[in-house]
């Protein structure tokens, strides 16, 4: 088992190298940053429309009473997603009841340690040259181990299709020297792409910005290399606690364990040697 | 269990996103997974009585569990062939050989086993190669304890909550209702056979099994606080019960047993019965565990307060 070094938890600074690349490309990413987000969702229409994705399994035309957002969750055919939040606050302004919205566009969060790349059976799940997480559709057998695997409820199975789907992070536009089309589409640079050493520089200046102009709830997540996932590569400045977008707090790579897991089942699997032993032993009738 | 929920600290309100999972539930289905889980325990644990009974000169015994191994772990793999979003891409499965996915590792697992219970049965129909056919059925001895043990491991290399911090239970669980399953199998023999002298070692096996099934569920459900209340609420809740109920029942059938047929095949229901409904339960309450977010937000935030 490779549960040596970092390969299943910790700090990993060159993902891709650890996957096998000898010469890559540096690692690239998305910075999110909800503060300038406008809800505009060009960034769900220029995913949808570059990756030619179908409609989702859930009725598209349905009103979920969610503020605006009516897409619901990232999913097999939703790779970006925009969360409106309406929350009543004390006006700066007026001093009277207000509504404060948040809005943030999320996405597959390309983890340092996937968990759906790791438990994935058959290597359809694989760590790209950019160190982004693809899944190779024509390798996928659609066994969904890598939907229960994600800590942030993100690939699905497309359930007419059988396989599991997720963001590649425009790989194919990447391998053309472009930035993914949710990036290009954004009009207000919520969401940035770049190589993810600048991009966690500006996130830092952009939080240090924030706190300075009275914002001391802004904050990052995802932005650390020393988290549960070893960081994202897809992360995000908030302006709320993250399970108030619908983010997991705190998720750690469920691989983090598996050394301990194989450990019990071992012992059990002696135990159950060691009792069909024990019941024949005694004398027979 | 409704005053030791009293007894903490009053349940603390959640913050969520409209109150929608942050993970996706599990698209495993029924029956597909808990058929899985438990043909593939009972291959397990019978590949095991196939060769000590082999070793030890049961002939017929041995015949009969060769058999029902090589049969039970064919009608496993199928189940799990078919749950699969492409079934057609199953082998696919044996593309790579991956240490980090318990999937991949069962599917080899399970690829010897079947392999090796299938070898020693053609052997033991055919009556020929019987050497190779005992070979087979030994090394399938130790391919039957892990393919009965690794689901564990599957389960709980997941993000889900109750799956996850259930590393220590879930194999219990799955290695004594392996051990249930095969004495099961036996008293039923045991009920229609004119020979009888492998009661004792199934009646053995079954009390055995369902001690140590009944200590991983017992410590399914006293997992504390959220993390293991989606194995006492909700119908995963109920399945566990009745679970308990079937097994203990099963049990005391089974002390009645030696003198009556009847007794025996009740016991066998019975046992097989609590066996099949533990592992209804554990897909149920990992799904339960992945619908609602307050028990992914409690689990990685223990001591926070609501809001941080």
């Amino acid at each position: 088992m490779t549960t040596s070094g970092n390969s299943l938890y910790g700090r990993l600074d060159d993902v891709s190298a650890d996957a096998g690349y000898v010469t890559h490309p540096q690692r690239v990413g998305f910075f999110t940053d909800t503060s300038v987000c406008i809800g505009c969702k060009a960034c769900e229409v220029a995913c949808k429309e570059w990756n030619g994705l179908p409609e989702p399994d859930a009725d598209v035309l349905a009103l979920t009473g969610m503020s605006y957002d009516n897409t619901g969750a990232l999913g097999a055919s939703t790779w970006r997603h925009v969360a409106f939040i309406e929350q009543d606050v004390i006006s700066e302004i007026t001093d009277g009841a207000a509504t404060r919205w948040l809005m943030a566009s999320d996405v597959c969060k390309h983890c340092t340690h996937a968990a759906c790349l790791d438990v994935c059976p058959t290597g359809a799940l694989v760590r790209t040259e950019f160190g982004s997480v693809v899944v190779q559709a024509d390798v996928c057998n659609g066994c969904a181990y890598c939907v229960s695997a994600c800590p942030f409820g993100v690939i699905d199975r497309r359930e007419d299709d059988g396989r599991a789907w997720k963001c590649t992070m425009c790989y194919d536009r990447l391998r053309g020297g472009l930035e993914p089309a949710c990036a290009k589409a954004c009009p207000t640079d919520s969401i940035q792409f770049g190589p993810l050493d600048e991009l966690r520089e500006t996130a830092q200046t952009r939080l240090a910005e924030l706190h300075a102009a009275g914002r001391p709830e802004a904050r990052l997540y995802g932005a650390d290399p020393d988290d549960g996932i070893g960081g994202s590569g897809a992360f995000f400045l908030l302006l709320d606690e993250p399970e108030v977008y619908g983010l997991p707090p705190d998720p750690v790579v469920t691989t983090k364990d598996l050394p301990s897991m194989w450990r019990w089942a071992g012992a059990s699997a002696a135990l159950l040697a060691a009792g069909v032993a024990v019941a024949f032993a005694g004398r027979r009738r | 269990m409704s005053q030791a929920e009293q007894l903490q600290v009053p349940p603390a309100e959640f913050q969520s996103y409209y109150g929608r999972p942050i993970l996706k539930v599990s698209r495993w289905k029924e029956p597909h997974l808990p058929g899985y889980l438990f043909l593939g325990e009972l291959s397990g644990a019978l590949a095991v009585v196939g060769a000590v009974a082999n070793a030890t000169g049961r002939r017929s015994l041995a015949r009969t569990a060769r058999l029902a191994a090589a049969t039970s772990a064919y009608a496993g793999g199928a189940a799990l062939a078919i749950e699969l979003g492409r079934p057609e891409r199953f082998l696919h499965m044996l593309r790579v050989a991956k240490p980090t996915s318990p999937m991949s590792m069962g599917s080899w697992i399970l690829a010897a086993h079947s392999a090796l219970t299938s070898a020693a049965a053609v052997s033991e129909v055919t009556g020929r190669l019987t050497r190779l056919g005992s070979a087979a059925g030994a090394a399938s001895a130790v391919t039957g304890p892990l393919l009965a043990a690794y689901p564990a491991v599957l389960l709980a290399d997941t993000a889900v909550p109750a799956w996850h911090a259930a590393h220590r239970e879930l194999p219990l669980l799955f290695v004594g209702g392996a051990m249930t399953a095969a004495g099961a199998a036996g008293l039923a023999a045991s009920a229609v056979s004119r020979d009888r002298s492998d009661f004792g070692a199934a009646y053995r096996l079954a009390m055995i099994g369902s001690a140590v099934e009944g200590l991983g569920g017992y410590g399914l459900e006293s997992m504390p606080g959220l993390v293991g209340e989606p194995y006492r609420s909700g119908s995963a809740g109920q399945l566990m019960a009745t679970a308990r109920y079937l097994t203990v029942g099963g049990g005391v059938a089974a002390l009645a047993a030696r003198r009556s047929r009847v007794a025996a095949a009740a016991a066998a229901a019975l046992l097989t019965g609590g066996g099949i409904c533990a592992k209804f339960a554990v897909l149920r309450a990992g799904k339960a565990s992945a619908a609602d977010p307050k028990y992914v937000v409690a689990s990685q935030r223990p001591t926070a307060s609501p809001g941080g």
